[in-house]
C-alpha cells in the first residue's frame, strides 16, 4: 500500500511538471505587462524596462530582501501595539526576533519560537505570511535570471528584478495560493481571527483550543518551500494538516514548483532534454532517500519491540517507529512528507524528526546537506547546476576538450565561484556545528544523550545552512547562541549560494558560444545525468560522512543494539 | 523556439540610482506586506468564511450550547469507559509542567530511538495499558498506545488500539463487547480516496457516539 | 653534451624510467622539498604542512617516552607522499629537458664568414649580431638562424628534424628561412641573421620546454582552483572532526586525522598535475612539434575546425601523370611516345610519373642521341625536348595552343572539350605537341592519400570540421574535395582568403588550428587558435605560429589535435580517479577512527581491515603508492582514441570513475594483509 501511495502521488507529481513549467516560462518569458503590475511598478517607481546585469540583479536583490528584513523586525518588535492580537502576546526579545527574520526572509523558517505562544494574528499574516510570498518569489526570481544567464542569449542582462518578483507573486503564488486555502478551509483548517476558543472536554477538563488564518499561511508555507509552521507542531498539528489529503496536497505544493523549474528551463534552452535529465537526476536522488526513510521508520525501533509495543505491520494497524508521528498519516505517508520537505527544502513536518530512528534521520539531513535533490524555489534548481557545473569541469575534460557547459566555456572565474558556493555548506554546517559541540552552554540545550544528541546540533545548523527550517526539535534552540549562530549560518546558506551563482550565470552569459558538435561533452544525457549524482554523492555528500558516521550511523548502530543512553 | 521571445527586457540600461533603489524597496516592503500579508489572508478569511463557516471556525463541535472540543483535535481521555486516545507529551502553557492535549501548546517528546526517557516512557505506557485493560504481561501493545505523536493532538488511535479497548469500555458503561465495537467501527475511518494515508479510529467521535448512546 | 644521445634525432624514445632520468628525478624530488617550490601546488602544499606537524608529533612524543612508532610511520608515508609527487614532476622535466638537450646538441659551435662592406671575416658564431650577413657554402654549418638574402641551398636539417633527405632553401620564396646548426649540402647562400646566440628562436623554444619558464595553463590554473577548493572541503571536514570526536568521549588521533585528510583530498591528481601539463608539451616535442606554451598544446584539444593544405595533407605531394587523351587520328601509342620522350630527362616528379605511366602502358624508347631536354620555367610554362629536327613540348593548354598557331599548326576543335574534362575531374591537362602537331592531353591527378578519406570520418565523428585550402580552381577543388571527404574547401586560396575564413569561423564561436609557412601565412597563424608553422617556412610565420613543426609534415596538425586532447582527457581522468578513491579510503579510516568512541561502528570496516593501525597505514601507503604507479600514464597520456564525447566520457567513465572506486579498496584489503605480519 506504501508503495502504491508513492506511486500515485509521484506520478501526480510528475504530470504536474510541464503544465506548471510551462506557466512558469511563460511569467519569465517577456510578454506584455498585466494592469496590476504595470500600477506596482508606477507605485514603486521603477522602470521595469531596465535590463539587470548579473551585479545590478544582485544588488537589487539583496537591498530588497534588507528592507524587507527591516520592515518585518520593525513589526514583530511592535507587536503588542498592533492588532489582532487576540490571546495578547508580546513581543518576541530581539535576538529572537533577529532569528525569526533571518529565518522567514531566507526561506529558512527555522522556528526558535512557537507560533501559538508567542505571534499574533497580525504578525502571522503581515510578517510570516508576507516573508513566505517575498523569499519564495526572491528565489524564484533568482532562478529566472540564473537561467537566462545560463541560456545567454540576452548578452549580459539577466532580467528586472522587480518585475520578476512581482509576476511571480501575482501570477503564481497569489492565485494558487487562494485557491488551495479554500480546499484546505475544508478539509479541516482553520481560517478566522477569532480568539482562542475554549472547549470542555467530555471529562470536564477545560481545554484552550489556539486558532488563526491557519489556511492562508499553509499553502504559501509549501508552495513557497517555506515550512515554517502556524503552530509549534508544524504540520504535525491537525489544524495545519487535518486529513492525509491535505498532507498529500502539502507534499505535491512543495515540489511543485521546483519541478517545474526543470522543464521550464529546457524550455528556455530550447532543449527539453537537457530539462529532463536535470528532473531525472533529482528523481533518483529522491526515490533513493525516499526508499532509505520509510524503510528504517517502517522496520521501527528494537528497543521498543522489547518494551512489549508491537511495531509489525497488521490488518489493524500500519506498525511503525511512531514515536513523533501522527496515525493518519502512518510511516508511509510521513516518510514520503519527510523526504519531500528536506529534498524541497521547506523544512515543515508532519513528525518529529528528532524520535527518527538514525537512519531514518539520517535521511532529512543528508538531503539537506546537498539541498538539491529539487531544492527549495529556486535555489535548488540552482544548487543543481552548481553540481552539473562540476561534473563537467570533472568529467568533462574526459572527452578531450576543456570544459563546456551549455556551450559556454567553463574557466577559471566561474571554478572559483562554484567553489565559494559549494565551500559555504561544509564551512557554515560543520564550522558552527564543531563550536558548538564544545561549548558546555550550547551542550546544556540538548535534548537527547549521545550520538543523537549531536545529530541535533548538526542538525540544527545542517537545516539553517540548507535554509530549511526542520528540526531536531528537542534542542532548545531559543538560547542567544543558537539564535544568532544558526541566523548566521541561514545567511550564509542562502546568500554566499545565491549570488557567486548569480555571478556564475552573469559570466557565462557575457562569453560566447562554441557550436555543439558530436566531440563535445553531451549534458543532457542519462549517462551524464548519471554523472552528475555520482558528483554530487561524492563531492557534496562524502564531506558530510564523518559527521553522519558520528551522528544518525552511530544513532542507528546503537540502537539495533539495543543500547539506551541515559 | 522564438529567441525574441524570451529576451528579458533590454530597454537602455540606465540604472535608477541607488537612493531611487532604496526608496523602490522601501515601498515594496510596504506594498507587498499589505497584499501578501494583509489583504490575501483577510480575503480568504472572508471568503472561507463563507463557504465553509464550520471548518473556518476550528471544527468546534458544541453539545447543548456547549464547545466540546474540535472535531478534528484530540483531547485527553483517562475514564475507563472512554476510548483512550495516544499518549501526548504537551505541557501547559506556561510550561511550568505537562498537561496532556493541551490544544494551546502543541508539543511531542522529541526523544531520540536510544534515549532512556523513551525507553522508559514506552515501558510505563505498555504497562499502563495492559493494566487497564486486563492483558497479559507479554501481550504486544499497539505502537500507536505506547508512542506519543507529533503534534500532541493526535485525533485518531488505530484499529488495533481501538479494539484493544473493548472489554474495558463495554465493562464501565455495562454494554455488550459488541456493541462497543460497533460504534468503534461505524466512527472507523478507512484511507482517503482509497490511497492516502492509513485507516483510523477518531477518539472523540467514538466517546461523543458512547455517550450519545447511552 | 652527453655521448649517448637521450633522444635520437630519428625519434627512438628512452623508456619512462630510464636509470639516467630516474636518478635525475631522484634528485628533484628532493631539491623540491622547500616551502617556496611545494607552496606553488595547493593540494601537496597541506600534505607537506602535514608531514611537518606528524613529524612534530613523533618527535614530542620521542621526548616525553610516548609510543612514536605509528607517528613516525605515518610521518614517513606522508614524506614519501610528497616525494613521490616531486619525483613525478622532475621526471616529466628530465624527460623535457633531456629532449632539449639533444636538440641542443645538434649545434655546435661554429664559425662564421660575417660580410662586413663587401668583405668575409671569420668570427665565432657566438659574435653574431641580429642584422649580421653571412656567407654560408656547401659543406659548412649554418651559424645562426636567418633568411637567406641571395642564392638558393640544399639543407640538410636532420639534425634538427631527424629527416634525412635534404631541403631546398632559396631567398624571396616561402622556404627562405635556415635554422642554426643545420648543414648546407650544396650551393652558397648569404644569410642575414634575424638572432642572437642563444636567444634563437630554438633557444627560446627549448627554454620553454625544459620548463625554465613554464606557466600554467587556464585549464591548469581552473583544474587547481577545483582541486584546491576540495581541499578547503576536506580540510573543513577533517578539523572539526577533532571537535566532533571530543564531543564522542574519544578524540581522535591528531596524526590519525592529518592521515585521514591526506588520503581524502586528491593528493594523486594534485602530486600529477605539473607532470601530465610537462608531459604533453613533452609529447608535442617527441612528435617533433615545439609548442610555444602549454595553452597552445592545450587549446589544440578544443579545436573545432582544421584548415588543411592540399598539397601534402591530403594528396601525396605530386600530381601524378593517369591517362593519355590522343586527339581524334591520333594513336595512343604516338601520343605517350611523344610524352615519354619529352620526360625522359625531366627530373621532376610529374615527369618521372609520365614516363612510368607510358612504360606501364607498353611504349617506351630510348633517350635519343643529342636530345636536348629544355627545362619548365615561369616564363615559358612548359618543357620537352629536341633532337634530330623534332621538338616535342608539353604544357598548360592556353600556352601550348599558342605554341601551335606561332608554329604554324592547327588546333583541333576536340582539345578544348579534352582538356576540360580532365580539368573537371581535379586533375591538370598537360597538352603535347612535336613539331606543329598537337597530339593530345596528358592528365596528371592529385593522388589523395590512402587512408585519408577514413581519418576524415573519424575526425567528423569526433566533430571535428576539416577545411581544405588549396591555389587549385574551385572545379578541381571540389573533385578533390569530395574524393577525400572534407567538410568543406578554399579553392584558390589567397592568405587573405585563409585569415578571412578563420575570422569568420571564430565569430561563430569555433577554434581554428591551421598549418602555413610562407610569410603572407603570418596573420593567419597568427589569427588561429593553433598555428603550427612549418620550420621550413619563414622567420616571420615562426613567430606568428603558437607551434612550430620541425619536420614541416602537413599532416602534423592532425597528430597535435591528438595530443592536446591526450592532455585534456589524462587530467580529467586521474581528477575523476582521484576523487572516486575516497570512497574507499573512508570505509578504511572512518571505522578505525571512531571504533572507540562507538564500537558499533565496527561494522564499517566493510574490507575487515585487521586493526585500525593497519587500516590507516594501508590507506594512507596505498594514497602514496598510487601516484608513481600512474607516473606512466601521466606521462604518456591517457591514449586517445577518436570517437564521439558521449561514447569517450561513458568509456572513460567507466575506467577511471567506476575503478576509482573499486581499486582501492581491493588495493588496500592486501596492503592490509601484507603489513598484518610486519605490525606483529
Amino acid at each position: 500500500m506504501a508503495w502504491l501511495q508513492f506511486l500515485v502521488l509521484l506520478a501526480v507529481m510528475a504530470a504536474l511538471v510541464v503544465p506548471v513549467g510551462n506557466w512558469l516560462y511563460s511569467v519569465f518569458a517577456s510578454e506584455p505587462h498585466t494592469a496590476p503590475e504595470r500600477l506596482t511598478y508606477r507605485l514603486l517607481g521603477m522602470n521595469p524596462q531596465e535590463g539587470m546585469d548579473w551585479k545590478r540583479y544582485g544588488l537589487v536583490l539583496v537591498v530588497s530582501n534588507l528592507f524587507l528584513l527591516l520592515v518585518a523586525y520593525l513589526l514583530l518588535r511592535l507587536q503588542g501595539l498592533l492588532p489582532w492580537n487576540p490571546a495578547g502576546l508580546s513581543a518576541q526579545a530581539p535576538d529572537l526576533a533577529w532569528n525569526t527574520v533571518v529565518s522567514f526572509l531566507t526561506n529558512t523558517n527555522w522556528q526558535a519560537y512557537s507560533g501559538e505562544q508567542s505571534l499574533s494574528y497580525f504578525s502571522q499574516m503581515a510578517v510570516i505570511t508576507t516573508f513566505m510570498f517575498t523569499s519564495a518569489a526572491t528565489g524564484l526570481a533568482a532562478a529566472a535570471a540564473f537561467m537566462r544567464g545560463l541560456v545567454g542569449r540576452s548578452g549580459t542582462s539577466l532580467g528586472n528584478f522587480w518585475v520578476d518578483v512581482t509576476r511571480i507573486i501575482y501570477r503564481v503564488l497569489l492565485p494558487l495560493s487562494f485557491l488551495l486555502a479554500l480546499v484546505f478551509v475544508w478539509q479541516g483548517m482553520p481560517q478566522t481571527l477569532s480568539p482562542y476558543a475554549t472547549a470542555t472536554t467530555l471529562e470536564g477538563a477545560t481545554q484552550r483550543i489556539a486558532l488563526g488564518p491557519v489556511a492562508s499561511l499553509e499553502t504559501i508555507k509549501h508552495l513557497g518551500t517555506n515550512g515554517g509552521g502556524f503552530f509549534s507542531m508544524n504540520a504535525a498539528h491537525p489544524f495545519e494538516n487535518p486529513t492525509p489529503l491535505t498532507n498529500a496536497l502539502h507534499i505535491l505544493s512543495m515540489l511543485l514548483l521546483p519541478a517545474a523549474l526543470t522543464y521550464t528551463f529546457g524550455r528556455l534552452l530550447g532543449n527539453l532534454k537537457q530539462g529532463w535529465v536535470i528532473f531525472g537526476g533529482m528523481l533518483v536522488l529522491f526515490l533513493g532517500f525516499l526508499t532509505t526513510v520509510y524503510s528504517f521508520e517502517q522496520a521501527g525501533n528494537p528497543i521498543l519491540s522489547r518494551l512489549g509495543a508491537d511495531q509489525t505491520i497488521t490488518a489493524t494497524q500500519a506498525g511503525g517507529n511512531m514515536e513523533g508521528k501522527e496515525v493518519r498519516f502512518g510511516i508511509a505517508q510521513t516518510a514520503l512528507f519527510a523526504t519531500t520537505t528536506t529534498a524541497a527544502t521547506t523544512g515543515s513536518v508532519d513528525s518529529m524528526h528528532d524520535s527518527y530512528t538514525g537512519m531514518g534521520g539520517f535521511v532529512p539531513m543528508t538531503q539537506m546537506m546537498l539541498n538539491n535533490v529539487f531544492g527549495g524555489d529556486g535555489v535548488g534548481f540552482i544548487n543543481f547546476v552548481q553540481y552539473l557545473v562540476l561534473g563537467v569541469f570533472i568529467a568533462g575534460l574526459m572527452v578531450g576538450r576543456t570544459p563546456e557547459f551549455l556551450g559556454k566555456k567553463v574557466e577559471a572565474r566561474e571554478v572559483k565561484l562554484v567553489m565559494l558556493a559549494v565551500l559555504a555548506h561544509p564551512l557554515s554546517i560543520l564550522g558552527f556545528t564543531a563550536l558548538a559541540v564544545v561549548l558546555p552552554d550550547a551542550l546544556k540545550s540538548l535534548n537527547n544523550p549521545g550520538p543523537h544528541g549531536f545529530s541535533e546540533i548538526l542538525y540544527a545548523y545542517t537545516s539553517g545552512t540548507a535554509n530549511n527550517g526542520s528540526a531536531f526539535a528537542g534542542l532548545g534552540a531559543n538560547t542567544p547562541f543558537y539564535n544568532l549562530t544558526i541566523g548566521l549560518a541561514m545567511l550564509v546558506g542562502r546568500y554566499l549560494t545565491l549570488l557567486p551563482m548569480l555571478a556564475v550565470a552573469g559570466l557565462l552569459a557575457a562569453k560566447r558560444r562554441v557550436p555543439v558538435s558530436s566531440g563535445t561533452l553531451p549534458t543532457d544525457t542519462v549517462l551524464f545525468g548519471g554523472l552528475t549524482v555520482f558528483v554530487i554523492l561524492i563531492v557534496g555528500a562524502l564531506t558530510f560522512l564523518p559527521a553522519l558516521t558520528l551522528g544518525p550511523v552511530a544513532d542507528h548502530l546503537q540502537m539495533l543494539k539495543g543500547v539506551v543512553l541515559q | 523556439m522564438n529567441s525574441a521571445e524570451m529576451t528579458p527586457p533590454d530597454l537602455p540600461a540606465r540604472p535608477a540610482p541607488l537612493p531611487r533603489l532604496l526608496l523602490s524597496a522601501f515601498l515594496a516592503a510596504v506594498l507587498f506586506t499589505l497584499i501578501t500579508g494583509l489583504a490575501y489572508p483577510l480575503l480568504t478569511t472572508t471568503v472561507a468564511g463563507v463557504l465553509f463557516p464550520q471548518q473556518a471556525g476550528g471544527s468546534l463541535i458544541t453539545r447543548g450550547g456547549q464547545v466540546v472540543g474540535s472535531a478534528v483535535l484530540g483531547q485527553n481521555f483517562t475514564a475507563p469507559q472512554y476510548l483512550h486516545g495516544r499518549p501526548s507529551m504537551t505541557n501547559k502553557t506556561d510550561g511550568s509542567g505537562p498537561q496532556p492535549y493541551n490544544a494551546e501548546n502543541s508539543g511531542a517528546s522529541n526523544w531520540g530511538p536510544t534515549n532512556a526517557k523513551l525507553a522508559e516512557a514506552v515501558r510505563e505506557r505498555v504497562a499502563a495499558v495492559r493494566r487497564e485493560n486486563g492483558l497479559g504481561a507479554g501481550t504486544p501493545v499497539p505502537v500507536d498506545l505506547a508512542t506519543a505523536s507529533g503534534s500532541g493532538l493526535d485525533p485518531d488511535i488505530t484499529l488495533a488500539g481501538a479494539l484493544l479497548q473493548v472489554n474495558r469500555i463495554a465493562q464501565a458503561r455495562n454494554l455488550t463487547p459488541a456493541q462497543v465495537e460497533g460504534v468503534i467501527r461505524a466512527h472507523f475511518t478507512p484511507r482517503q480516496l482509497s490511497v492516502l494515508g492509513e485507516p483510523r479510529v477518531n477518539v472523540l467521535a467514538v466517546n461523543l457516539a458512547l455517550d450519545g448512546a447511552r | 653534451m652527453t655521448s649517448a644521445p637521450i633522444r635520437s634525432p630519428s625519434g627512438q624514445k628512452p623508456g619512462i624510467f630510464s636509470p639516467e632520468l630516474v636518478s635525475n628525478a631522484v634528485r628533484a624530488s628532493f631539491a623540491k622539498l622547500s616551502p617556496r617550490a611545494q607552496a606553488r601546488n595547493p593540494v601537496m602544499f597541506v600534505v607537506y604542512v602535514g608531514t611537518a606537524l606528524t613529524l612534530y608529533l613523533t618527535v614530542a612524543n620521542l621526548a616525553t617516552g610516548r609510543p612514536w612508532g605509528y607517528e613516525l610511520a605515518i610521518t614517513l608515508l606522508l614524506l614519501l607522499t610528497v616525494l613521490f609527487a616531486n619525483f613525478a614532476e622532475g621526471l616529466a622535466e628530465a624527460r623535457g629537458k633531456a629532449q632539449a638537450a639533444s636538440l641542443r646538441s645538434a649545434r655546435e659551435d661554429v664559425r662564421a664568414r660575417r660580410l662586413v662592406g663587401g668583405l668575409e671575416e671569420t668570427v665565432p658564431g657566438t659574435a653574431l649580431m641580429p642584422g649580421d650577413l653571412v656567407v654560408v657554402e656547401a659543406g659548412e654549418f649554418i651559424p645562426a638562424d636567418g633568411e637567406i638574402v641571395e642564392g638558393l641551398a640544399s639543407v640538410d636539417e636532420s639534425a634538427i628534424t631527424g629527416e634525412s633527405a635534404p631541403v631546398i632553401r632559396e631567398a624571396g620564396t616561402d622556404h627562405s628561412g635556415v635554422t642554426g646548426g643545420t648543414k648546407v649540402l650544396s650551393d652558397r647562400i648569404v644569410v642575414r641573421v634575424t638572432s642572437g646566440a642563444g636567444e634563437s628562436f630554438l633557444d627560446r623554444m627549448i627554454a620553454l620546454v625544459e620548463g625554465a619558464s613554464r606557466q600554467k595553463t587556464p585549464n591548469e590554473i581552473a583544474l587547481s582552483i577545483l582541486l584546491s577548493g576540495l581541499t578547503l572541503i576536506f580540510l573543513l571536514a577533517v578539523v572539526t572532526l577533532y571537535p566532533f570526536t571530543v564531543y564522542a568521549g574519544a578524540p581522535a588521533s591528531p596524526v590519525t586525522l592529518i592521515a585521514l585528510l591526506v588520503c581524502l583530498i586528491p593528493t594523486t591528481i594534485g602530486g600529477l598535475l605539473p607532470a601530465i601539463g610537462i608531459a604533453g608539451m613533452d609529447r608535442a616535442l617527441q612528435a617533433n612539434v615545439i609548442a610555444k606554451s602549454g595553452k597552445a598544446v592545450e587549446v589544440a584539444g578544443d579545436v573545432d575546425v582544421l584548415l588543411l593544405d592540399k598539397t601534402g595533407t591530403i594528396t601525396i605531394g605530386n600530381r601524378m601523370a593517369t591517362a593519355f587523351s590522343p586527339l581524334p587520328g591520333v594513336p595512343k601509342a604516338e601520343l605517350a611516345r611523344a610524352a615519354l620522350l619529352s620526360s625522359l630527362a625531366d627530373p621532376t616528379p610529374e615527369g618521372k610519373s609520365i614516363v612510368a605511366l607510358a612504360r606501364q602502358q607498353g611504349v617506351d624508347a630510348p633517350e635519343p642521341a643529342g636530345a636536348e631536354f629544355v627545362e619548365f620555367t615561369a616564363q615559358t610554362r612548359m618543357s620537352g625536348v629536341d633532337f634530330a629536327g623534332e621538338s616535342i613540348r608539353k604544357g598548360a593548354s592556353d600556352r601550348l595552343i599558342r605554341l601551335a598557331e606561332e608554329r604554324g599548326g592547327r588546333v583541333p576543335p576536340e582539345l578544348r572539350p579534352l582538356v576540360d574534362e580532365v580539368a573537371r575531374a581535379g586533375g591538370t591537362p598537360l597538352v603535347v605537341i612535336e613539331n606543329d602537331r598537337l597530339l593530345g592531353v596528358v592528365a596528371l591527378s592529385d593522388i589523395v592519400k590512402p587512408g585519408i578519406r577514413e581519418r576524415f570520418a573519424e575526425l567528423r565523428r569526433m566533430g571535428l570540421k576539416t577545411v581544405m585550402i588549396t591555389g587549385d580552381n574551385p572545379l578541381t577543388a571540389e573533385a578533390i574535395a569530395k574524393e577525400a571527404g572534407v567538410d568543406g574547401f578554399l579553392a584558390e586560396a589567397t592568405p587573405e582568403d585563409k585569415l578571412a575564413m578563420i575570422r569568420e569561423e571564430q565569430q561563430g564561436g569555433k577554434l581554428v588550428a591551421m598549418m602555413g609557412d610562407g610569410t603572407n601565412d603570418a596573420p593567419a597563424l597568427a589569427q588561429a587558435d593553433v598555428g603550427l608553422a612549418m620550420n621550413s617556412g619563414t622567420q616571420a610565420a615562426k613567430e606568428a605560429g603558437n607551434m612550430v613543426d620541425l619536420d614541416s609534415d602537413p599532416t602534423k596538425l592532425l597528430e597535435v589535435v591528438g595530443i592536446g586532447k591526450g592532455l585534456l582527457i589524462t587530467r580529467g581522468a586521474l581528477t575523476t580517479f582521484s576523487i572516486a578513491n575516497d570512497v574507499a579510503k573512508y570505509f578504511a579510516i572512518l571505522p578505525a577512527l571512531f571504533v572507540t568512541a562507538y564500537p558499533q561502528l565496527a561494522v564499517l570496516n566493510v574490507m575487515g581491515l585487521h586493526s585500525p593501525t593497519s587500516a590507516v597505514l594501508s590507506a594512507v601507503i596505498f594514497n602514496a603508492l598510487v601516484i608513481p604507479l600512474l607516473i606512466p600514464l601521466a606521462l604518456r597520456g591517457v591514449p586517445y582514441r577518436p570517437m564521439s564525447g558521449a561514447a569517450m566520457l561513458g568509456r572513460n567513465l567507466l575506467v577511471y570513475g567506476l575503478g576509482g572506486i573499486v581499486v582501492p579498496f581491493v588495493a588496500i584489503k592486501l596492503i592490509d594483509l601484507l603489513i598484518t605480519p610486519l605490525l606483529g
